[in-house]
């Protein structure tokens, strides 16, 4: 491949795809960018078809790399840190400074007499935060994106080996992989002296089997050597021995599809979008209780109201905002207040919660702070690896508390337990995942402590959502005796004529809530207290 | 050797000569054994752990560790549902209870007849279309408990 071979290909097939244009599924959570938005990881998803390597030539693709092998890996290096770049997978450190220590490291040491590769570059597509779904988004709609970034990431790094690991929940990403590796080669993309320059660079696929913890950049690395993913203590860190020993780098899927970017348009269009310490734009995945869900990708510094009501077009049904998840797993519950908090990496940390890999899930009234702690900590005690103590056995007991707690079996002690816990964890853990697996409880006692105390002191659950700890009650002020209800009821035990105020026969309620949903007029309220058969939750 | 491990022994073989030497072999072979397979009992453990050279325990350690590996048998169409936190919070809940209730079994678990078996999975990144059920590669969003009955008859 030469650069005026790259050239023909390009305007081939920028005429062809002008005249063959390319469909986007209705129901995509891709929608056309909203007023708001810019595009710089997603650019092409919905653009190009994934499955054709000119499609992305097309739009510029695979330039950016020869531009990058015509400088030295340290200018290439020197560049990734002016744009300001942070890694996008959750914990913003520079990617430009890992290639940097994988590069001294590969320096330090003689080149292998065996054959083997000097370095790895992997792309970290172990996209498991529930409510994240961008890196899905990037694989299946332009994998040549990654690559490319991957390449880049190889060369001024020194690796000649990389691998994607992606989670196996996402067969279309991994089928549209096995499509674009073997078109890269086919044209001299990835392979043997690249562009005539010299540079080796392969790519090959790892499948995950299912396990959280390997997002987390030392366990991914025992993953793809074969083992249970378990994080290893640092230092060393993967940049001086990673994989099989050997210098490795490992960046987020999105952090890599950013790099042809800022090579093509320059360090400086990068960094003059974005804050002082949060460079670019970053994909947000919105969901839970928002009219407009999806993905979308906006500079960083904008707010979280900007993001909700403005993109996001506001909460569900009419119901009040009562917090905003972000950062998945390992982040926290942010209230109201925070709304206008611009969103960066820093700022949300400092509000107790982190950036994470950027999933934002919106909470109404209806969502019970306690059950949510519960949920979360549900999910991080079935994925700790089981190697360090206070994650393994600390989110065991915190995940009993909350538990009890929603059972109406919390006690005074029972919150004390739990600051005590959360300290602990949070402070001994091995990982990011034990460190972090704290973060949705921490945040939750601090911004909505009332909810904990009700539940605890008033066996009440406010928001109506743990079973056993509050009934419904037909306001006589409000009821006008419309009938939804009574005829929603699955156990016909709402009672009440026509246009005359309803009343439910609570000894016989089973509290499922669907007269709640169906009342149209606000006329049925939570009320403290159990009914003889309103169920408790499942244990689980 | 069951007449069970016989059935995709050449495959299987092939498999694990292809593998052999390349690093980090055993989560490859195991994915495509499963898929011959369906599930990984005992003895198709022990059988690749002596094709690969490497200890049992390693490889009963790796099944057991990763999710996505199962030593039971799974029936025909896996039933996924998601219970990621938008899933969640948007009642994904009632629909496992519902399917739970459809099928007769909870989850984790699969129907005497071999047809379904029913999973919990985490995130599936189907958020935008929450609550979602993923039928072996198909997905079903935003569905609702009284449309379970329907969608699982789809699946013969």
């Amino acid at each position: 491949m030469t650069l005026k071979e790259l050239e023909r290909i390009r305007a081939k097939a920028q005429k062809e795809l002008a005249v063959r244009g390319v469909e986007i599924s209705p129901d995509s959570e891709l929608k056309p960018p909203r007023p708001g938005e810019v595009r710089v990881v997603l650019r092409n998803c919905g653009q190009i078809d994934p499955e054709r390597i000119e499609d992305y030539i097309a739009k510029d693709g695979y330039f950016a790399l020869y531009k990058v092998l015509n400088m030295t890996p340290e200018q290439v290096i020197e560049e990734a840190k002016r744009s300001g770049l942070r890694g996008r997978g959750g914990a913003g450190f520079p990617p430009g400074q890992k290639w940097f220590f994988a590069r001294q490291a590969v320096a330090s040491r003689p080149a292998p007499a065996d054959g083997t590769p000097p370095a790895y570059l992997i792309c970290n597509g172990d996209e498991g935060d529930p409510g994240a779904f961008m890196d899905r988004a990037v694989l299946e709609g332009d994998p040549n994106s990654v690559l490319e970034g991957m390449a880049i990431a190889a060369y001024a790094m020194g690796a000649t080996q990389g691998y994607i690991y992606v989670r196996a929940e996402y067969p279309v990403a991994v089928e549209h992989l096995q499509t674009a590796i073997p078109q890269a080669r086919r044209l001299g993309l990835l392979g043997k002296n690249i562009f005539g320059k010299g540079f080796d660079f392969d790519v090959d696929i790892r499948i995950g089997a299912g396990a959280f913890v390997c997002g987390e950049e030392t366990a991914l690395i025992d993953s793809i050597e074969g083992r249970r993913g378990e994080p290893r203590p640092r230092p060393p860190f993967p940049a001086v021995s990673g994989l099989w020993g050997k210098p490795t780098s490992v960046n987020n899927v999105e952090t890599l599809a950013n790099i042809p970017q800022i090579f093509l348009n320059g360090a400086d269009w990068f960094a003059g979008m974005g804050t002082e310490k949060s460079k670019g734009t970053k994909t947000f995945a919105i969901a839970g209780k928002v009219k407009n869900a999806g993905l979308i990708e906006v500079p960083m510094g904008i707010t979280m109201r900007e993001i909700i009501y403005d993109i996001g077009e506001g909460i569900l049904n009419k119901k009040k905002f009562k917090a905003a998840q972000t950062g998945g797993p390992l982040g926290g519950c942010l209230p109201a207040k925070y709304l206008d908090t611009p969103i960066d990496f820093e700022s949300l940390a400092a509000a107790g919660s982190l950036m994470g890999s950027g999933g934002l899930i919106v909470l109404d009234e209806n969502d019970c702070m306690v059950d949510v702690a519960r949920f979360f900590m549900d999910f991080t005690q079935d994925e700790s690896c089981g190697k360090c103590p206070p994650c393994c056995l600390g989110t065991k007991r915190l995940l009993e508390i909350l538990t009890r707690m929603t059972q109406a079996e919390g006690t005074a002690e029972d919150l004390q337990t739990i600051e005590y816990l959360t300290e602990n964890i949070s402070t001994t853990s091995l990982c990011a995942l034990g460190q972090g697996s704290v973060n949705p409880v921490v945040t939750t006692m601090r911004h909505f402590r009332d909810e904990y105390e009700s539940h605890v002191y008033k066996k009440f659950c406010p928001s109506g959502v743990c079973k056993g700890m509050f009934h419904y009650e037909i306001l006589a002020d409000v009821c006008n005796g419309c009938g939804v209800c009574r005829k929603k009821c699955p156990d016909k035990v709402i009672k009440g004529d026509k246009k005359v105020v309803h009343e439910i026969d609570l000894p016989n309620c089973i509290v499922c809530g669907d007269c709640y949903k169906a009342c149209k007029f606000d006329a049925i309220a939570i009320r403290p207290g159990p009914t003889p058969k309103s169920r408790l939750p499942e244990r689980r | 050797m069951s007449m069970d491990l016989l059935a995709h022994l050449q495959e299987l073989d092939n498999l694990i000569t292809r593998e052999k030497p390349k690093g980090g072999a055993l989560i490859p072979v195991l994915h495509q054994a499963q898929e011959l397979y369906g599930y990984l009992p005992k003895e198709l453990q022990d059988y690749i752990a002596d094709g690969l050279g490497i200890p049992q325990s390693n490889v009963y350690g790796v099944v057991t560790f990763y999710a996505f590996f199962t030593t039971k048998p799974r029936g025909r169409h896996r039933v996924g549902l998601c219970l990621g936190t938008a899933c969640y919070v948007r009642g994904n809940t009632k629909n496992l209870e519902r399917l739970s209730r459809e099928l007769g079994v909870n989850a984790g678990e699969s129907t005497p007849d071999l047809r379904y078996s029913l999973e919990v999975c985490r995130c599936i990144g189907l958020c935008s279309k929450a609550p979602a059920i993923m039928i072996d590669k198909s997905v079903h969003s935003k569905v609702q408990p009284d449309q379970v009955a329907e969608i699982l008859s789809r699946y013969e």
